[in-house]
């Protein structure tokens, strides 16, 4: 797989040709979560990933900061291999590299007020001193719109939203340098969700973070990524500016997506032109032969079956893999 | 869960409610004890529900959503110190009516889905059990009359070869499926309102637009009414008819969708609206409602979205009563016929879904 998103600083990460695979239950077969997927994150940015659920973008983030091992390919952060570092020195850049995850019930103690929470991970790090610490950690919690009054609730007298709040407070005390995001805005009701992108865009801009954003919402992910990659069954299938990728998508995949998007619109404006893709990804377990996406995809030709779509950048910084996407009329619009 | 008979009731319940409606919610309040003292959640809260129609319920997070409909089938935590006014359901109280006159309703006649499709399953029983076990709780039609049944409502709800399915376990499906299951489980014994909260939220666009479309279309064929709960505007724009904003547990607005979204009468739905990134510029700054909900400690007297309100004047700090707006529109803002807000049409006009509208 030629390499995507090529630049000249040192990009913050660079993924090449990696594979995670995993035992299923039975042990009888193995599922290749991430199947060959080739990228950089440039010092800054912000790296959008979106895709069904199962195709593989929790699996790359949480390799990403190596709280999974890869089974093939290489996983660079800064050009060095973290894995080759010391011991001590892996566990206090691990400390740069964070990640905020889907389910905020998971994610916090049910026995720990929502304060302490929030200082965890600060105390486990040593940072400060105790009077600092809290400083942090309650200016985490204004900046997250939480009031102070909850710190001193547990997590279960919180709604859902406010729980998600708690979670990305949390890892923003440690102040890291990279932030996975998977699907952190994903239980926050709308006005907050504003805040909380507007948020992580100003801790870019003054703390230099760069992000890799995994989402499944579209209008999130085109708002604040500067790049989205496009995930399915385990690959990429496009990568792009987010212009390009969200205006003028040239894989049938995405370009589904896009129309499956509920949109705020009085039914006047709302078009019945939707494509309601048939079924769900197939199990990686079996993936389909040649291009994955061959069994939902309306365009789909005997070829489409026998060969794997090549990885092409068919504009300049816009990569797909799709045999027919560059025959002109293919997209639907 | 099942929660008492409401332990204290302050009001004496308000007047009964539209003729015509399936359900008619008046007053309700919901109180809960918490270390702070008494929470009182919600308050005040008004609404009808038709027979056979779409109502989405919308507000921010913790505005009251998920206890309203929790409330509805007496669901709610143990913690809860009181629940105030009515909830008529078909010539019953729901909120005061006997555990074992709930026990009829709930499952049978008023049905509840959830976000999250795999807690609401047995881990430990197929698909089809679970689904024939609610048929056989409440009907008694015998087991395979159960299983046929249960084969024709996993088919209605796309679910390919259900003879297969039926037989498998939760862990088996997709979240997609599961969903489907759920609403299976829901619809088996024909509800006449189906309470639906966050159903769509786990799951992906491709998935989530199957669902929306399977729920529309279950709604209209089978006249069974929707009170779907949701965050998502876009949600609620693509499966509903009516759509009831909250604010810090109270309703402020209550138009169709599309009055809603073209005029909103209310400076907090119009602000919503606003703060949509498929309505704003891209990577620009989102425009959101500054400040915060207030906590029920600090709760102003009066408007709640005071504080926050662009439009705010003197009166506004008067206690604010759901007014009625004429053509079955209700808004909680006694400046809702003086302003005039913008909704999704003028915000569109600048937004990158501009493009994507005019293309078709
Ligand atoms: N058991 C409880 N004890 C005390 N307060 C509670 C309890 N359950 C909910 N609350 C409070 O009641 C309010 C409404 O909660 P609810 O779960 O209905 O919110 P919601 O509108 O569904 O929010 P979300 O969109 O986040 O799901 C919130 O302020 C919440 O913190
Ligand atoms: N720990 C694990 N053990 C076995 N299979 C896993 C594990 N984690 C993920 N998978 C599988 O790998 C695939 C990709 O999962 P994931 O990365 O979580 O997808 P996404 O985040 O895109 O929803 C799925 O088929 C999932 O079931
Ligand atoms: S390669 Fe074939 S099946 Fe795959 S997306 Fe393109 S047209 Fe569809
Ligand atoms: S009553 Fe006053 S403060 Fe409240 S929404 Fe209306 S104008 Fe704004
Ligand atoms: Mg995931
Ligand atoms: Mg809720």
């Amino acid at each position: 797989m030629p390499m995507a998103g090529d630049s000249k600083a040192e990009p913050i990460v660079s993924v090449r040709d990696l594979e995670v695979g995993f035992q299923t239950m039975d042990r009888r077969a193995t599922v290749k979560a991430v199947d060959g997927v080739s990228f950089d994150v440039r010092r800054g940015e912000t790296f959008g990933i979106i895709g069904e659920s199962g195709s593989g973008k929790t699996t790359i983030g949480r390799a990403l900061v190596f709280l999974l091992k890869p089974t093939a390919g290489t996983i660079l952060h800064n050009g060095v291999d973290p894995q080759a570092l010391p011991r001590k020195q892996f566990q206090s850049h691990r400390r740069d590299y964070q990640i905020i995850f889907q389910d905020p019930n998971a994610a916090l103690n049910p026995r720990m007020t929502i304060i302490s929470s929030v200082l965890e991970p600060l105390e486990l790090a040593g940072a400060g001193t105790k009077a600092e610490r809290l400083a942090r950690a309650q200016d985490a919690m204004e900046r997250v719109g939480l009031p102070q009054e909850l710190g001193e609730r547990y997590p279960h007298q919180l709604s859902g939203g406010q729980k998600q709040r708690v979670i990305i407070a949390r890892a923003l005390t440690l102040r890291p340098k990279l932030i996975v995001c998977d699907e952190v805005v994903a239980a926050l009701d709308m006005s907050i969700r504003g805040d909380v992108l507007n948020l992580f865009a100003e801790l870019q801009r003054d703390l230099g973070l760069t992000y890799v954003f995994i989402t499944h919402d579209l209008s999130v992910v085109s708002h604040i990524s500067d790049r989205i990659a496009v995930m399915y069954l385990g690959r990429f299938v496009e990568l792009g500016p987010t212009e390009s990728v969200s205006g003028r998508p040239l894989h049938p995949y995405t370009q589904a997506l896009l129309s499956a998007e509920p949109l705020p619109l009085p039914s006047t404006m709302r078009s019945d032109r939707r494509i309601i893709l048939q079924g769900e990804m197939p199990s990686p377990i079996d993936p389909p032969s040649g291009c994955r996406f061959r069994t939902r995809c309306q365009y789909a030709q005997s070829v489409c079956a026998e060969q794997t779509p090549a990885w092409r950048e068919l504009e300049p910084d816009h990569w797909v893999a799709c045999h027919f996407a560059d025959r002109p009329n293919f997209s639907p619009s | 869960m099942e929660t008492a008979h409401p332990a204290e009731r302050i009001s004496g319940a308000a007047a009964a409610g539209s003729r015509h409606a399936l359900m008619s919610v008046r007053g309700l309040g919901i109180r809960f004890k918490t270390a702070q003292g008494i929470w009182q959640a919600t308050r005040k809260i008004d609404f009808d529900i038709a027979p056979g129609e779409r109502v989405g319920i919308v507000g921010e997070s913790g505005c009251g959503k998920t206890i309203t409909g929790l409330s509805i089938l007496r669901l709610l935590p143990n913690n809860l110190s009181g629940l105030d006014g009515s909830i008529m359901f078909d010539g019953v109280d729901l909120a005061s009516c006997s555990t074992r006159t709930m026990r009829g309703i709930r499952g049978r006649r008023i049905a509840m889905i959830f976000q999250e499709p795999m807690s609401a399953l047995d881990p430990v029983f197929t698909v089809g059990h679970q689904i024939a076990e609610t048929l056989r709780v409440h009907t008694n039609v015998s087991k395979d009359e159960a299983r046929a049944q249960t084969i024709d409502m996993l088919r209605r709800v796309g679910i390919a070869s259900p003879e297969r399915r039926i037989d498998e376990y939760p862990h088996q499906l997709s979240g997609g499926m599961r969903q489907r299951v759920m609403i299976a489980a829901a619809l088996i014994c024909g509800p006449q309102l189906l309470i639906a909260d966050e159903p769509t939220t786990a799951l992906d666009v491709t998935v989530q637009a199957q669902i929306l479309d399977l729920l529309r279309n279950l709604s209209e064929t089978s006249k069974t009414a929707l009170m779907l709960i949701t965050h998502d505007l876009g949600v609620v724009a693509e499966t509903c008819t009516r759509m009831i904003t909250m604010y810090a547990g109270e309703v402020i607005e209550d138009a169709t969708v599309d009055a809603a979204l073209v005029r909103p009468l209310h400076p907090y739905t119009s602000g919503l609206l606003r703060s949509l990134p498929h309505l704003s510029p891209r990577l620009g700054r989102l425009p959101s409602i500054p400040g915060r909900v207030p906590s029920i400690a600090e709760m102003p007297d009066g408007c709640r979205f005071r504080a926050r309100c662009p439009h705010a004047i003197a009166g506004c700090e008067a206690e604010q009563e759901l007014l009625d707006a004429g053509e079955g529109r209700k808004v909680r803002c006694w400046r809702f016929r003086e302003l005039d807000l913008p909704g999704a049409l003028q915000h569109a006009a600048s937004a990158p879904i501009a493009g994507r509208v005019v293309r078709q």
